[in-house]
């Protein structure tokens, strides 16, 4: 092959592009939507990953490695926060594993929680949770369903001043104890909210997402399919035609489309153990997004069914 | 380190305490049988002769039956509980050490002197037979479940065949601690049956039967004195 001068400017040009925009590549999938973290502007993808019951695999060797797989196949597409608890068996040590075979990878986000109710042991858990992660240090660390969050709250506040740790927040789910949670929105400086929102469990809507907005806080929304009830539930029904229009090609997307299009929302994060999954999960955060009306189409669809 | 749940249990739900996928769950089992095989002959046969030896000489051996029993709940309490299953489910951590009570209640139950089996009224005769199933029927049932046989639970090795079998035993046992010593297993069995329901799983009523059915002959035993 002779290299002519216009060839060989084409194909600078192109690794150059390669470098810099690796979404562009040609075969590489197309990059997720960013969302802006209020307190710091740092970007985030729109979706990332959950670790509940399905990092929970102990030491079996085949399903560890199938877990590193599914986190390989999310940095691949884009993802970056990884979510996980003590609460979640052996979900943390499996992540470990994870990041050691992928060679710690530097997109990696880590979003833990603090989930003991003895204040005193919270320091101690969260170095026993960071050496499971082997990471230098959390990310994101968020106090588990609200459980002694008075001293939890204290000390995450202290390791973020001493720079032990980047952001501090809190977490429910299922709509536990919303009055507490928004009381304890109202009154401290929170980087970040956990809490379960959908297109069915919508309470949300009313006070804690424009509280979240209004406070300035990010938004990570846990349990995005009902643990998977809600993407079973809908598996025998037809997506409608004009979830086309949104770029929704599976139940799965159009869920996710709709978590993430509301405008609070920082991050959904589903969890899964299928490679396919996940990259139809990164995929939901990519091409068009609905507006609130048809925001309310889908609600109202999925009602009705 | 005192777990979450225990100052705010009521904000918590059955499911909540499911951490793992059934795939996961009976996974575990097919890692255990494959990491203790040939040992599943050893305890089954031993399950056996227990069965023999209170049929044929039921006021004998009270002491070697008890031992059996509680090395084989010391080993499953050990090795698939403590071992395997708390690490996909915390809460076993604090379940594990009653399977080491138990054996540590049968020791004394047997060395206490007094343990006979020779109850052979229609609770003990269930017994015997709840015994046999627990031995026979539960490694045979993946296949019916839609599981790999590898994933099989045999006495000795797995808690729920080794809790129904230990019952059914125990049924037609009179003396040496035997009301105390049915508690632990029965409350597994409980359990058990509860977290198989919050998994979803279609095996699930089958603990909680052998359960119902202990409790029930035991209640027949006590209307029929």
């Amino acid at each position: 092959m002779i290299i002519t001068r216009r060839t060989f400017v084409k194909t600078a040009a192109a690794s150059g592009a390669a470098l810099v925009l690796p979404a562009a590549a040609p075969g590489a999938p197309p990059a997720p939507a960013m969302r802006a973290v209020p307190s710091s502007g740092e970007m985030l993808p729109a979706v990332g990953l959950g670790t509940w019951i399905t990092f929970n695999v102990g030491d079996d060797p085949v399903l560890r490695d199938e877990c590193a797989e599914v986190m390989a196949a999310f940095f691949a597409a884009g993802g970056r926060m990884i979510d996980s608890s003590p609460m979640y068996g052996s979900s943390q040590p499996v992540i470990g594993y994870g990041l050691e075979k992928l060679g710690r990878p530097e997109a990696l986000f880590s979003a833990e929680k603090v989930w003991t109710s003895s204040a005193a042991d919270g320091p101690a858990q969260i170095e026993q949770s960071r050496r499971f992660w082997g990471v230098p240090r959390f990310d994101l660390v968020q106090v588990h369903n609200l459980v002694a969050w008075e001293t939890h709250l204290e000390t995450l506040f202290a390791m973020k001043a001493d720079g032990r740790i980047r952001y501090v927040g809190i977490t429910t789910s299922e709509g536990r104890r919303h009055d507490l949670f928004e009381q304890i929105m109202r009154a401290h400086p929170l980087d970040f909210v956990q809490f379960t929102y959908n297109v069915v469990d919508r309470e949300a809507e009313e006070r804690l997402l424009p509280l979240a907005a209004e406070r300035g806080m990010a938004v990570i929304v846990n349990r995005p399919f009902r643990q998977g009830a809600l993407t079973r539930q809908l598996q025998g029904e037809t997506l409608p035609d004009w979830a086309a229009g949104i770029g929704a090609a599976t139940w799965a997307q159009f869920i996710l489309k709709f978590i993430v299009s509301h405008p609070a929302v920082t991050v959904a994060l589903p969890a899964t153990t299928r490679v396919d999954h996940v990259r139809e999960n990164l995929l939901a955060a990519t091409g068009p997004l609905p507006d609130a009306a048809m925001r309310e189409r889908m609600a109202a669809y999925v009602r009705d069914l | 380190m005192e777990p979450a749940w225990m100052s705010e249990w009521w904000t918590y739900r059955l499911e909540d305490f499911l951490l793992f996928s059934p795939r996961v769950y009976w996974r575990m089992f097919e890692l255990a049988n494959a990491a203790f095989w040939p040992l599943h002959l050893l305890t089954l046969a031993a399950g056996l002769a227990i069965v023999l030896l209170v049929l044929r000489q039921p006021r004998r051996h009270g002491l070697w039956i008890a031992l059996v029993l509680a090395a084989l709940f010391a080993f499953v309490g050990w090795s698939l509980l403590w071992s395997r299953y708390a690490a996909i489910n915390w809460a076993i951590a604090y379940v594990a050490p009653a399977f080491g009570l138990q054996a540590l209640l049968l020791v004394i139950g047997g060395a206490r002197g007094g343990l006979a089996f020779d109850r052979r009224d229609i609770a003990g005769r269930l017994g015997l037979l709840i015994a046999v199933a627990g031995l026979v029927v539960y490694p045979l049932l993946p296949p019916l479940f839609g599981r790999p046989s590898a994933s099989a639970e045999v006495f000795g090795i797995a808690p729920d065949p080794t809790a129904i079998a230990a019952l059914g035993v125990l049924l037609a046992g009179s003396g040496g601690l035997v009301p105390l010593l049915l508690a632990i297993p029965l409350l597994w069995l409980l359990l058990s049956g509860l977290t198989l329901h919050a998994m979803g799983d279609p095996q699930a009523w089958l603990p909680l039967l052998a359960a119902a059915t202990i409790l029930a002959a035991l209640t027949l035993r006590r209307i029929a004195r």
